[in-house]
């Protein structure tokens, strides 16, 4: 028997679940309440973003599972964006949660970069989170959190 | 001693496009990234020495504008895209946090 003989009917297990499958990256995407926030990396993200509340999807992140090389670990973000004059992505953030510092890197673009599509190599020093976030020229903020495994961490070594 | 910019900056992008086209460019220059907390084998505390800004500048308009912190990996690797417009001279930029500067340029033919 189950201790919870009807099912405990808002276990966090199931609401992460439903959140997952409404950002529709059930596989690697973390919810926005799993995700570890320290006061050092909360003060990244409102030094980047300002007051602005981000919502959770709109944004594709193409990274391993499991990076070998802490050192090199790479990662392409693409936006959901049309890249007009009027509908645009000004920023991408990338903040680590499990580093030294949260600072990895931020891409401005503009009308002219034709495509929200940006990729890089990062460092990470250990399993972590890794945190985007996309400001778009209307104000708003879309957000996109995926758990990284790292093999051989890169920032000390 | 920081490492002198003197790195081959290298630019992978198409000699030529139509108008309308949305290319692909990447750029890789080499530098330690130095973060600044990590020692040597010996102890001694090894000093920051980083790249802060890339920019690509398009016809003397932004394309785009990086600012690199410490987590971005040794011999930052940026892949980023530009629409074309018409005959266009590209510009490219590391800006490294001491003020020193390197760059290269490239030219994208229309078809």
């Amino acid at each position: 028997m189950s201790e919870y003989p009807n099912g405990a009917p808002l276990s966090l297990d199931r609401r992460d679940m439903l959140v997952a499958a409404a950002v529709g990256f059930v596989a690697s995407i973390i919810p926005l309440a799993k995700a570890t926030t320290s006061d050092d990396v909360d003060a990244a993200i409102r030094d980047l973003i300002g007051n602005a509340t981000p919502r959770d999807g709109g944004i594709s992140l193409q990274v391993p599972e499991t990076a070998e090389n802490g050192a090199v670990v790479p990662v392409t973000v693409v936006v959901d964006s049309p890249m007009t004059a009027e509908h645009h992505v000004r920023a991408i953030h990338l903040i680590a949660t499990r580093n030294p510092t949260p600072g990895i890197a931020s891409f401005r673009l503009s009308p002219a970069s034709g495509k929200a599509e940006v990729a890089m190599r990062i460092r990470l020093a250990e399993k972590q989170t890794l945190l985007v976030f996309a400001e778009h020229s209307d104000g708003t903020v879309n957000r996109a959190a995926v758990e990284i495994k790292v093999s051989v961490g890169g920032c000390l070594t | 001693m920081t490492v002198p910019l003197t790195s081959r900056p290298r630019i992978k992008l198409p000699a030529s496009a139509k108008v309308g086209d949305v290319i692909e460019i990447r750029t890789l220059f080499e530098h330690p990234m130095e973060p600044g907390f990590r020692r040597a084998p010996d102890g001694q505390p090894i000093p920051r020495d980083i790249l802060a800004r890339f920019h690509a500048q398009a016809n003397g308009e932004r394309v785009v504008q990086v600012d690199l912190r410490n987590a971005t990996s040794a011999n930052p690797y940026l892949v980023f895209h530009a629409r074309i417009v018409g005959p266009t001279d590209f510009d490219f930029v590391w800006t490294h946090e001491d003020g020193r500067t390197a760059s290269t340029a490239a030219h994208v033919a229309v078809k």
